[in-house]
């Protein structure tokens, strides 16, 4: 299967951005015929490490060399993406580089032909529909970009780096954007792809599908290489401790000692009626020392309810009661005077001004209080040390309470705001999609300072798309569809099959259902 | 060897301050050329420049003359550029600002002199900041793009002044000239220096500087006017109040605006006309962009424009060419200061360096 000469050899490389090494001298050689995984951690340098093999960034040491025929291999310019396209390198991003309003077959074409190409669509139409056959990368070419499933979009993705004659294809995260059934479609396509003779760097933090689809795995761990290893003789525990170089606590849950109600939702309606996202006369409570999990397919009122109990919203109709009084007022800053902790869902976006300081951001929703500042001044000296002091009990890895947020990674952001909106010790947590996007380690922490909280008394809403999150974390679940909560009662007494029917809104146990 | 860009992680202040400079630098630069075509020396010229604009105690009272209004019409875009409220009403906004002033220091309110000139100054300041306020909720409350608004309203503006001292304003002794009732004696600024033209005007385009210094930096309003400029959102999701700081900065930004007209008023006309500000207000966007939206920057700037048109105007009068030369050099600052402003987003770098094979 794979020949002597490998198709793509890095050797030593070398990355610094400041004084952060984000690559120290890494190798690894990628043959024909390969899935080779890059696992890490989110800042481990998996990433950085693409960028500089597809001429994105620039090593400060180190070469990218590709083969050149026969034995030969040739050295890549750094910092030329068309050197690295001409070599036959492909990627795919995490985000992908689509134009939205031009067919499958429009953005496989951009930017390989001249802008006047008469006639030339037809010869374009039959490569792609042969590397189509070959692959089973199956995509409606016709069809205007936006009218795709992220799944599809994926797919032209890869039939684009294809139809350049891609012979190293990289996919950075590829699953993160996939639901479970579609990430082993992907997997499919690349191990053909594998068997036509290509060869596969595959970017991720999620040990289960790296263990499924990779031949070979490289641990990535602060910019180190971990570790090297054959995927057939691995053993899943060992590479864990390998990406994060300590042993992973697993987060152990007892059931809690559940307390008064907390947060009431009385048949509360909020936005347009019939609307699959509104929510349509809901009830339930939220109770001390309880994590309640609400489970759903995304799109199905999960934001309405946080941005109730966030304040960012009051109900149509109905009342929510916070400690027994009803709320209102839309006022986020009176919910968190209340002892209210919001994540939001989207972090980077809801989360941190990217712009302002690392502790600027800690202080942002308590700014007007006594603590942080006097007679309208900002008290600086009390926001730094606050901060000093979260960023070493939160382990918020960055250069100091003066950097700036945005170059803070993702998983950073999140310690950056548990720190915020734990460290008041509040009477309410709403958790929204709290490890979304995180590696192992991050999870593991928020997960801990989440039951943690309850066990101190407080009442916990998380929102997940991850069922295992939930079930790892919940006492008691609430299953949301088209904007109706089922309570489907303690997480004991529930199975995943369940909880997913519930999801479905089939409102029926499988046993009646059977019968 | 080529060039790549790469984005850079935060801008030196030298490296701000450069860009600036250097930006005034290779206006200057340019402008030599027409200068050569008009049959000059360009050395010569902008040494007349430099000596009309700070060569004598006259002239360099001229240029702080000219200063004062492009301070405060210079911070007026700082504060709400900072916010990404983009106001370009600031020359309506002066102009309401000298028409409250007017309407309130002419005889209409009899006050003794301390108490006269706060009240005008506070009418000014509240009537300049009405006119960036309204646009602002309009663009809150429908959408509506606050650019368009307010640059249109410049217009309707000068429009409204003109047909007031044409009619109802009208001075009866102006000998038919188009201008208003003259403010009473309390109403208007001392000058600083005797016989020298400088007035208490730039006294408090450096107190508004110094104050909103001081907010930028250290207080809770700062802080909330930051946060909602570079990342609405995340914002209100923290629970600072969106609308409401944004009227914060619309009321402070026309304000300071409309204190640049009374300025003008009280401190050097004396009375309205349709001719008070040369475009003080729109060159206030270019003294901001200059100073890279710092507000003592806006100070430099400010000063640094308004030589260049008063050194101009000296110049034009010993060489005999045009003092449109100093449109020239303000506008060919704004547009170098734009592109150095991406120099100091990304930085330059080797495309290419060195590697062994």
């Amino acid at each position: 299967m794979t020949s002597h000469t490998p198709l793509l050899s890095l050797t030593d490389i070398t990355k610094r951005f400041g004084t952060l090494i984000a690559n120290n001298a890494i190798s690894l050689d990628l043959h024909q015929g390969e899935i080779l995984a890059l696992l890490g951690e989110n800042g481990a340098g998996k990433t950085t490490l693409m960028n500089i093999l597809f001429g994105h960034y620039v090593q400060d040491e180190g070469t990218v060399r590709v083969a050149a025929g026969g034995d030969v291999m040739t050295t890549l310019p750094p910092g030329s993406p068309g050197a690295a396209l001409a070599a036959g390198i492909g990627m795919v991003h995490q985000h992908f580089t689509l134009a939205e309003n031009l067919s499958g077959l429009d953005n496989i074409r951009l930017g390989t032909e001249p802008l006047l190409s008469f006639g030339r669509r037809h010869a374009a139409r039959a490569k792609v529909e042969k590397i189509i056959t070959e692959s089973g990368l199956d995509v409606d070419l016709d069809r205007r970009v936006d009218g795709l499933t992220v799944g599809e979009k994926q797919r032209v993705e890869i039939l684009k780096a294809l139809y350049r004659d891609a012979r190293v294809l990289i996919l950075d995260e590829p699953t993160a954007v996939l639901t479970p059934q579609e990430a082993e479609g992907l997997f499919a396509v690349l191990r053909r792809l594998a068997a036509n003779g290509l060869g596969v760097i595959f970017i991720s933090h999620k040990l289960g599908e790296v263990l499924a689809v990779s031949h070979r795995i490289m641990v990535l761990r602060a910019g180190e290489q971990a570790g090297e290893l054959v995927t057939a003789q691995a053993d899943r525990r060992a590479i864990a401790d390998l990406m994060v170089g300590k042993a992973v606590a697993e987060v152990t849950r007892t059931p809690g000692a559940r307390g008064r109600a907390l947060v009431e939702f009385q048949s509360v309606s909020l936005g347009k009626p019939g609307h699959r996202a509104a929510l349509h006369g809901v009830s339930f409570d939220l109770r001390a020392g309880e994590v309640v999990g609400l489970a759903g397919v995304s799109g199905n009122g999960q934001s309405a309810i946080a941005a109730l109990i966030s304040g960012l919203a009051v109900p149509d109709s109905g009342t929510m009661r916070l400690y027994g009084d009803p709320v209102t007022r839309a006022d986020p800053r009176r919910l968190v005077a209340a002892g209210v902790a919001r994540m939001p869902e989207d972090r980077q976006h809801d989360g941190v001004v990217g712009t302002m300081s690392v502790a600027d951001n800690i202080a942002i929703e308590e700014v007007r209080s006594p603590g942080f500042s006097r007679y309208g001044f900002i008290d600086a000296k009390a926001i730094r040390a606050r901060a000093t002091a979260a960023i070493a009990a939160y382990d918020v890895r960055c250069p100091g309470p003066d950097a700036e947020a945005r170059l803070l990674s993702g998983g950073n952001v999140q310690k950056l705001i548990l720190a915020r909106v734990l460290e008041r010790a509040p009477r309410v947590i709403l958790a929204n999609q709290p490890t979304r996007g995180l590696d192992i380690g991050a999870q593991a922490e928020v997960h801990r300072r989440i039951i943690a909280a309850r066990d101190r008394g407080a009442a916990v809403l998380v929102i997940s798309e991850d069922l295992d999150e939930l079930f790892a974390l919940s006492d008691r679940f609430l299953v949301i569809h088209a904007g109706e909560i089922t309570d489907a009662g303690p997480a004991e007494t529930l199975d995943r099959a369940t909880v997913g029917l519930l999801m479905a809104g089939q409102t029926h146990t499988p046993e009646t259902l059977a019968s | 060897m080529s060039l790549r860009l790469e984005p850079r992680e935060h801008a030196p202040l030298g490296l701000r301050l450069l860009v600036s400079l250097l930006a005034g630098a290779i206006a200057l630069l340019f402008v030599a050329i027409p200068v050569m075509a008009a049959g000059a020396n360009p050395c010569e010229a902008y040494v007349l420049m430099a000596q009309g604009a700070f060569g004598s105690m006259f002239a360099l009272s001229e240029t702080l003359n000219r200063a004062t209004p492009l301070i405060l019409t210079g911070l007026a875009a700082t504060v709400a550029f900072r916010a990404r409220l983009w106001n370009i009403g600031a020359e309506g906004q002066l102009y309401m600002g000298a028409l409250a002033a007017v309407l309130v220091g002419s005889g209409f309110l009899q006050l003794p002199g301390p108490i006269m000139i706060p009240a005008i100054m506070l009418a000014g300041f509240l009537a300049g900041g009405l006119m960036m306020v309204v646009p602002t909720m309009l663009k809150q409350r429908f959408g509506a793009d606050e650019v368009v608004i307010t640059l249109l309203l410049n217009f309707v503006v000068i429009l409204f002044i003109q047909m007031l001292i044409e009619g109802p304003l009208k001075d009866p002794l102006s000998m038919g000239w188009p201008q208003s009732v003259p403010l009473l004696a309390e109403a208007k600024f001392d000058k600083l220096v005797p016989r020298l033209r400088t007035h208490w005007g730039l006294i408090i385009g450096l107190v508004s500087a110094l104050l909103l210094w001081l907010m930028v930096k250290k207080t809770v309003l700062g802080f909330e006017i930051k946060a909602v400029g570079e990342n609405k959102p995340a914002a209100r999701f923290a629970g600072i109040p969106v609308d409401a700081t944004m009227l914060k900065v619309a009321l402070i930004s026309g304000g300071l605006a409309g204190l640049a007209g009374v300025g003008e008023v009280a401190g050097v006309k004396g009375y309205l006309s349709a001719d008070l500000s040369p475009g003080f207000g729109y060159s206030g966007i270019v003294v901001a962009m200059l100073a890279g939206l710092s507000p003592i920057g806006s100070v430099l700037a400010a000063i640094f424009i308004a030589a260049v048109f008063v050194g101009a105007d000296s110049m034009s009068r010993a060489t005999g060419i045009s003092n449109y030369l100093a449109d020239l050099v303000v506008a060919l600052s704004l547009l170098c200061v734009l592109v150095g402003s991406f120099f100091l987003r990304f930085r330059l770098a080797p495309a290419n360096p060195k590697v062994e094979a």
